[in-house]
């Protein structure tokens, strides 16, 4: 080892002695972590199993020095409701709520236990914090909201001649009705025209879906959770009319539509459970800002293309951090 | 289970009394199968909620979303009797045209109302100044309005009124023969149904901070499972007692639940939830005829001998 390496070994050991947070990490205690959906749903559920396997990546493993409990309230906000007062009264050291109502359900029952809120996409709106910057009280956590413009920019360079883009969406949910607003704003600007195809419940997807046919160049499923649940429905219809099906989330591309760029929800849940794992090493919640999950994956399918006659360009394919089907 | 959980427990059974209450009129007093109150409830949450935020006077905001409630069930009502729809698929309609005017009402599928002054917040400074926590002030507030209610409706049900309302529940055409409106009965019962499920979801929204458009799913199997629970637990042919059992009924429901959340231990996922409420629930019901048939047998058998 030479005089160099020695100095610059030494300095680095010296930097991570003296940051807080490797001192902290050196000895994870016992921890007991709750965790709520308002239902089970790929999405949510991945965004669950992403914060179990991140807090294990920090060292908090279920079954050594994790207590990790999970109730899903069925799609009932009322039973959301008394699994928030259930966990305020066990008292464990954070509660995860997922979803806009169990966090609201959640915040409302937890004075002072640290709660760590995800897949929210407007908490401003859901009067979860007052300040996504500096939460304050013992609220902080992760926004889910996608990088729209990243996704329409996306369609557009697949697409140069699409100009009309079904948006299918379910108007009962929150995440969904501050997605479209978002859609409806930065749509012009990439000279799409929206239309809207709403659907209330999984089975209605795909008569929204066969609505649009005809009226639209091409269809963007947002991060709605309904939706989401009834693709393949939708996916069909796409196929039988070439027309062009995109996503917000990666997952769904694996399932069939044609590319997308941004996060999965198991990352999503990953990035949730670094909050956890602040939390856990004693930061206070109101001093952790609310994050915006990230994600720069660029997923592509030129089969589920092909079926909805569309080749997508050599110059994306070649970006892409993953191809389906190779 | 915890003292917060059970107190958790409480509070929403007695909020969800107030839906028993209703479901108990058009049920079982107007003898009217009623789905109306799975959007009446969000309604009520969701009229309270938008006028809260909309820095109304909470008491005003609550008063009128009973009155939405009361609304909803003329609705249906009318579209009974005046336009003869069967009873069951005149509250569906109401039903799901109020999933779409709740979207409208509050312009958005959920609002948010964690911040802002509920008829509640006066009672929780109240409470601090006694040492007594949130956790506490809620369910003593919402008991004090079940009890004005109960009190007010077993008065009302006793009333000249209220006897005619039974009447058409039992038997319509003997009660048109003693000279009793029967139609009208039928618009007031299920305007008062309606309201106390108004009143509930006025009360939803502002014990835990926000009304959802989805906060209706479900409610009319809670309020039916709540009143035949009580049935079955508070035997009385006595007014009041009945509507004391609607509101014990409810709460064992929320106990139900509150037991079904625990039941991991025995290997049970979050998943099984509603099947253990289910279980819990049927089993409620079944246990004391099981109980009787046996009791039967030894009391046979004892004086047989």
């Amino acid at each position: 080892m030479n005089k160099m390496t020695r100095v610059a070994g030494t300095a680095l050991a010296l930097l991570t002695l003296a940051t807080p947070a490797a001192l902290a990490q050196t000895a994870p205690k016992n921890a007991t972590v709750a965790v709520t959906a308002i239902v089970e749903h790929p999405a949510l559920d991945a965004t669950r199993d992403g914060v179990r396997d991140e807090l294990a990546a920090q060292g908090w493993k279920v079954g050594e020095n994790l207590r990790f409990d999970y109730q899903s309230a069925q799609g009932n906000p009322g039973t959301a409701v008394q699994i928030a007062r259930q966990f305020v009264g066990q008292g464990p050291d954070v509660i995860v709520p997922i979803s806009t109502p169990s966090a609201q359900a959640v915040v409302s029952a937890a004075r002072d236990i640290p709660v760590v809120f995800t897949a929210v996409t407007d908490p401003l709106g859901a009067q979860l914090v007052r300040d996504m910057d500096k939460p304050g009280r013992n609220v902080t956590g992760l926004s889910d909201l996608s990088p729209i413009a990243d996704h329409l920019a996306l369609i557009r360079e697949v697409l140069p001649e699409a100009k009309r883009l079904g948006v299918p969406y379910n108007p009962g949910e929150p995440n969904s009705a501050t997605l479209i607003e978002i859609i409806k704003k930065l749509a012009p600007g990439q000279g799409f025209t929206v239309v809207e195809a709403p659907a209330t419940k999984s089975s209605d997807v795909q008569g929204a879906a066969r609505g649009l046919v005809g009226r639209v160049d091409a269809i963007y499923v947002p991060t709605d959770n309904t939706i989401v649940s009834a693709l393949e429905a939708l996916l069909i219809v796409g196929a039988q009319n070439k027309l062009p099906v995109f996503s917000g989330d990666t997952d769904s591309v694996q399932r069939g539509t044609i590319a997308t760029i941004g996060f999965n929800y198991y990352q999503v849940g990953r990035q949730t459970g670094e909050i956890v794992a602040r939390v856990l090493k004693g930061e206070k919640p109101g001093d952790i800002p609310v994050r915006t999950a990230q994600g720069t994956d660029l997923h592509v399918n030129p089969k589920a293309a092909q079926a909805m006659g569309v080749t997508i360009p050599e110059a994306v394919v070649a970006r892409a951090s993953k191809v389906i089907g190779q | 289970m915890s003292a917060v959980a059970l107190l958790g427990a409480a509070e929403l059974g007695l909020v969800f009394a107030l839906v028993a209450l209703g479901v108990f009129i058009s049920f079982r007093i107007l003898d009217f199968p009623d789905l109306t109150v799975d959007g009446s409830f969000p309604l009520g949450a969701a009229v309270a909620a938008t006028l809260i935020l909309a820095d109304w006077n909470p008491w005003t905001a609550t008063g009128i979303a009973v009155l939405a409630g009361a609304a909803s069930g003329i609705v249906t009502a009318t579209l009974n009797v005046r336009f003869k729809i069967l009873h069951l698929l005149a509250s569906i309609l109401t039903m799901i045209a109020l999933f779409s005017i709740n979207l409208r009402v509050m312009g958005r599928p959920n609002v948010a109302i964690l911040i802002q002054d509920t008829v509640l917040t006066p009672f929780y400074d109240l409470g601090q100044q006694l040492g007594l926590p949130d956790a506490v002030v809620r369910p003593l507030f919402v008991l004090a309005v079940v009890l004005v209610v109960v009190a007010l409706l077993a008065r009302f049900l006793t009333s000249e009124f209220g006897l005619a309302m039974r009447a058409t529940g039992v038997n319509a055409r003997m009660a048109r023969a003693q000279g009793v409106s029967t139609d009208l009965h039928i618009y007031v019962g299920m305007a008062l149904s309606n309201a106390l499920v108004g009143l509930a979801g006025a009360l939803f929204a502002q014990t835990n901070g926000f009304a959802d458009v989805t906060s209706g799913i479900g409610t009319i199997v809670i309020g039916l499972a709540a009143v035949i629970v009580g049935e079955t637990v508070v035997r009385s042919r006595v007014i009041v007692w009945m509507l004391v059992g609607c509101v014990v009924g409810s709460i064992l429901y929320r106990i139900a639940i509150q037991v079904a959340l625990n039941a991991d231990f025995i290997g049970l996922r979050a998943s099984d939830l509603n099947l253990v409420t289910a279980l819990l629930v049927a089993g409620a019901l079944i246990l004391p005829r099981v109980r009787n048939p046996l009791k039967a047998r030894a009391s046979a058998e004892a004086t047989s001998r």
